[in-house]
């Protein structure tokens, strides 16, 4: 199983590229676990190129494509999703019909250094994701103060958060088996739904 | 000694005639035969209700005409109504049971960019629940007006349903065929079977309602 994790920010030091390191650490040996680490070459969207899409968002579309599920990592900025998410979600649903995130599986986590672990910027990426298509698995994992939650290894420190996460990863790879299992037992889908 | 079992009991006319139901007389076996005793019908006339199984009507196999058919919902948007239709439809009438379903992915809606979403996880999950469908467990009629029970299933939920509207023929078409028509109608609560996407309003409230409207048309040729 391959998982592309996105993190919402594009900070060398980013948390939330850290909670998606340490997420990765928690997956069973089975599961694979990819960092996008192209997400600020996006350019800007525009509906007018998406008949010819930039390369940068072809790139994204197909890593998307290609894996099982997704795993976004999101911080909040102005209480909201950051810009650059935003813009690379947009990216990815159009044509919506053919949106590598429609059916997808995805997951929504997230830290942020105040006190709410970015919880309304999940609650929005949720709502998102959900507009494009995806399986989004109901559930929020806010990592607050993310400063302090990380250990030298780049764990989280704190086990009833290590825990929180792990049930978060679990319900993504739930979702990903219950996919499959759905579109095996249905035989051939529909093309217009693949 | 006699043997007393009230129980309610389907009264039928003459065969030559419309079946009659009669709700709830009390019949009863007070010998050893087994045979009931039941008050005739014309002393039971205030439990006499003017419903027919409308078996009569119904009765044999029945070939399902698409092009003569159509599924349709609406249910309310802020203040007035959004509706759309399934496109591709199949339906069986045999013995008197009416079944049918509709694709998913044939929904049709006036504006195409929606589709997307309604076949996604936050309305219908064609992916996972490609159908919609439908299957009667009693149909009855009351001259031209039908009233059918059954279970509708939807979003791989299953709830009983009670669908009204108007029975059409049996008539014989220009090529001497008989042709049957039903349009039936309900109310769902699109919650109850987890179609349950919505958005807040400004000033509170929903932007979608919960109750959906479904109309079909359903035309049969006999066999």
């Amino acid at each position: 199983m391959r998982l592309l994790a996105i993190s919402g920010s594009l900070r060398r030091d980013s948390h939330n590229t850290a909670l998606l390191r340490a997420a990765a650490a928690l997956l069973p040996p089975e599961v694979e676990l990819a960092i996008y680490e192209r997400l600020g070459e996006l350019p800007p969207f525009n509906d007018e190129l998406v008949s010819d899409r930039p390369a940068a968002a072809q790139h994204l579309w197909d890593e998307i494509d290609a894996a099982d599920g997704v795993l976004i990592s999101t911080p909040e900025y102005n209480s909201s999703i950051p810009g650059v998410l935003k813009n690379a979600l947009d990216w990815m649903s159009q044509p919506l019909i053919e949106s590598p995130l429609r059916n997808k599986p995805a997951a929504v986590i997230g830290a942020s250094t105040g006190m709410f672990g970015a919880v309304w910027s999940q609650a929005e990426t949720r709502k998102v994701l959900g507009a494009i298509g995806a399986r989004v698995v109901d559930r929020e994992l806010p990592i607050p103060t993310a400063h302090e939650q990380f250990d030298e290894h780049g764990r989280l420190s704190d086990e009833d958060l290590e825990a929180e996460l792990l049930v978060s990863l679990n319900q993504l790879i739930e979702a990903v088996h219950a996919r499959a299992e759905a579109r095996r037992a249905s035989g051939e889908t529909d093309p217009a739904l693949a | 000694m006699a043997r007393r079992r009230p129980t309610a009991f389907t009264h039928l006319a003459p065969s030559n005639g419309p079946a009659v139901r009669l709700d709830a007389i009390v019949c009863s076996t007070n010998n050893l035969d087994g045979v009931f005793v039941c008050p005739s019908p014309s002393t039971q006339k205030e439990h006499h209700v003017s419903v027919t199984t409308a078996q009569d009507r119904l009765a044999g196999s029945w070939q399902f005409n698409p092009v003569h058919s159509s599924a349709d919902f609406s249910v309310k948007y802020l203040v007035a109504k959004f509706r759309g239709s399934f496109e591709e439809l199949d339906a069986t009438l045999a013995d008197g049971v009416l079944s049918g379903s509709a694709k998913i992915a044939s929904i049709s809606v006036k504006q195409e960019s929606l589709v997307g979403h309604l076949m996604a996880p936050d309305f219908f999950d064609a992916e996972q629940y490609p159908e919609i469908s439908f299957q009667s467990n009693s149909i009855e009629t009351d001259g031209d007006d039908v009233t059918v029970e059954g279970e509708l299933t939807l979003k791989g939920v299953t709830k009983p349903i009670h669908a009204t509207g108007t029975l059409e023929g049996p008539t014989e078409d220009f090529m001497g065929n008989t042709r049957l028509g039903f349009t039936l109608e309900t109310t769902i609560d699109r919650t109850e079977f987890g179609v349950s996407w919505n958005a807040d309003l400004p000033k509170g409230g929903k932007a979608l309602a919960n109750e959906v409207t479904l109309v079909v048309e359903l035309e049969f040729t006999k066999v």
